[in-house]
């Protein structure tokens, strides 16, 4: 989805993208974490009863959503998938109407919980709470894809721990087997709420198992951007070619709780929080988008204001908006016929 | 008016369909070349091809999920579960996700997909080949749940499922595949989801029953009938939505209710319907409400006797009749 073309520098030429397509995904990385940070002082505040976050994420999750054509190709996303969800259209408003639950929250009308984005407008497909089931539709979607020759790619994306699931293994299996055009994006953050990846995982990757399904499996560093990026080009391209899946496992940090229910501290250390602040992907990103002269002081100040001006405008516009009717509650359980 | 088997009625609405909307795919264990375990999509694979017949691996929870997600981009899935005793690996994407994907989503997704299961005992299959499995799911608000009895509603009522928006169970008692015939005409008839049917009018007592012992139901009224016991027996061809209006009316005039299900007894499907007439028809009954269902074991056993044993069968409904009647 690449934009305007501008002066480019060798930084995004390297992958293909121009300076505004790097600008453009900074400011989905930058927008994520602002709006994300505000959750958590509205939850803090006691304007919303829970936050599930993605900071930490934003860097992989726009440099991977950013190889997906946005209205045309399907992501089947998590709980932690603001960023993604940005990248793929939904707007700060439509992210903060979720966290109120209000009556015109896109994503489930005030129903679920917030973190359970989903826009059929978008093509990002409702979020549920039992983990990984997301991958068996998103490798539908993609069969579907197959069969009706859309040239369509779905691509779902979860958590180490939930890779885990038996459906992700029968979901890789069919996907390789028909070699649908299907990626499936692991966001290894390190730990299942509290469970590190050792207890949860056999193997140091993920992207090892990718070889029981004769599919490539890559590790990207889910701060690079612009690698994770690279990565999801690649598997976007071997998708649409009809070469079939590919699993690519970003390897990113989580920067908060699990969720604002949660206390962190009690099973990892204040170093370990410490040393994992280097691998927060926005002041990573930041520094080498300022290195490279695409990001100057003038634009980040533009960006600033504007991320700014969107969340406060999102806020009181969730903070406005009325709370779903009760009487609405008995609604599309079945499809409703045209009385 | 020409006859049909069972099964040939559910192959023959399959392939009809599928002629007439090219988004129709049939995807399971075993369904292509071979037909089915049980050939209920004999013929298919050769006239419509690898892309609309899929033989999958074995993978219950994959065969729905993915059919979920074929629906959300624009397919019709009609997903095969070889038994439905081997459906549960398959109930949290049927539950937790083709249930509730149009409710969570505020009507913004829905899910058209039926998942079809050969059902039900008598057939020597033991406690994996045999199971009842309707309960599960009638529970759950968001899914349908069809169990036709006779060729021409299989007909009828397999194509209004595929028709429909919303996720259906399509349970067929794999004892009525090849035993029970019926005139099935070739027109394009569909008998609506959510109505039941009076098979037998009568005065004395309502009896209700779906599947196989709709058929053993209008059996044991036969029986009954030499005895002067006038037995209506309604066949309710649809689990969910529940056609309420035609049992209360049928109890209200008979006065006693006798449910018949094969599934174990307690917290069985009849247990709804039997709640649903004493809150909603008390004033009107002349006797308790009463069930013949299997026996709490947690599975049909094997051996013929035990069986049997197992088994609700025309004699044991008509002996329930006698004892309601005599109330």
């Amino acid at each position: 989805m690449a934009v305007a073309k501008g002066r480019d520098t060798s930084l995004g030429a390297a992958v293909g993208l121009t300076d505004a397509d790097l600008v453009e995904m900074y400011r989905y990385v930058a927008l994520a974490r602002a709006l994300d940070e505000r959750m958590w002082i509205l939850n803090r505040a006691g304007r919303i009863p829970f936050v599930i976050s993605g900071q930490g994420h934003e860097g992989a999750q726009v440099g991977i959503a950013w190889a997906f054509q946005r209205g045309h190709d399907w992501i089947a996303p998590f709980y932690r998938s603001i960023a993604t969800c940005l990248t793929f259209g939904m707007s700060p408003r439509d992210i903060m109407t979720a966290q109120y639950a209000t009556a015109n929250d896109p994503s489930s009308g005030g129903r679920q919980m917030p973190g359970h984005y989903g826009s059929h407008e978008h093509n990002l497909v409702s979020v549920s709470s039992p983990v990984a089931t997301q991958l068996l539709h998103a490798v539908g979607i993609a069969l579907a894809a197959k069969i009706r020759k859309s040239g369509q790619v779905a691509m779902t994306s979860m958590g180490e721990g939930s890779s885990n699931q038996g459906d992700v293994h029968e979901g890789l299996n069919f996907a390789a087997i028909h070699k649908l055009p299907f990626v499936f994006v692991v966001e290894n953050n390190g730990y299942a709420i509290s469970v590190p990846a050792a207890m949860q995982l056999s193997v140091a990757d993920v992207a090892e198992r990718a070889a029981g399904y004769g599919i490539p499996g890559v590790v990207v560093d889910g701060a690079d951007v612009l690698a994770c990026y690279a990565a999801a080009r690649d598997a976007v391209a071997r998708a649409r070619a009809g070469e079939g899946p590919s699993l690519i496992e970003a390897k990113v940090t989580r920067l908060t709780g699990h969720s604002s229910d949660d206390q962190q501290t009690k099973y990892r250390s204040e170093e370990e929080l410490a040393a994992e602040k280097v691998r927060d992907p926005l002041p990573v990103f930041r520094s080498r988008l300022v290195e490279a002269g695409v990001l100057t002081p003038e634009i980040e100040e533009r960006l600033a204001a504007e991320i700014k001006a969107a969340v406060e405008d999102a806020t009181d516009y969730a903070e406005a908006q009325p709370d779903p009717d009760p009487a609405t509650a008995t609604r599309y359980v079945y499809a409703e016929d045209v009385d | 008016m020409p006859a049909r088997t069972f099964i040939e009625a559910i192959r023959d609405t399959l392939i009809d369909e599928m002629r007439r909307d090219e988004s129709i795919i049939v995807l399971g264990e075993d369904v292509g070349k071979k037909g089915g375990v049980f050939l209920a999509t004999d013929g298919l694979w050769a006239e419509f091809g690898d892309d609309r017949v899929i033989d999958t691996p074995l993978t219950e929870s994959m065969i729905v999920g993915a059919s979920i997600g074929a629906a959300v981009n624009g397919l019709r899935p009609v997903a095969e579960i070889q038994f439905a005793d081997f459906i549960f690996p398959a109930f949290n994407q049927l539950v937790s996700e083709a249930a509730r994907m149009r409710y969570r989503s505020n009507n913004g997704y829905s899910v058209p997909m039926v998942v079809r299961a050969p059902y039900g005992g008598g057939v020597h299959g033991a406690l994996y080949h045999s199971q009842s499995v309707e309960a599960f799911f009638t529970h759950v608000p968001g899914l349908k749940v069809v169990v036709p009895s006779t060729p021409y509603d299989a007909r009828g009522l397999l194509r209004a499922s595929i028709r429909d928006d919303d996720p259906v169970l399509f349970f067929e008692h794999k004892k009525m595949y090849r035993s029970v015939r019926g005139d099935v005409p070739d027109t394009d008839y569909v008998v609506p989801l959510g109505k039941a049917a009076v098979t037998h009018p009568g005065s004395q007592m309502t009896v209700i029953a779906y599947g196989l012992m709709a058929h053993y139901a209008l059996e044991a009224a036969d029986t009954v009938a030499e005895e002067d016991i006038s037995v209506e027996v309604i066949d309710l061809r649809t689990l969910r939505p529940l056609d309420k209006e035609t049992v209360l009316e049928s109890v209200r005039k008979t006065g006693k209710c006798l449910i018949v299900y094969e599934d174990n007894r307690f917290g069985g499907y009849g247990a709804e319907v039997a709640a649903i007439v004493a809150e909603e028809a008390f004033d009107y009954l002349d006797g308790p409400v009463t069930r013949i269902a299997g026996p709490d074991v947690p599975g049909v056993p094997y051996n013929h006797v035990l069986e049997d044993w197992f088994m609700v069968s025309p004699e044991k409904i008509a002996t329930g009749i006698r004892t309601l009647a005599a109330y």
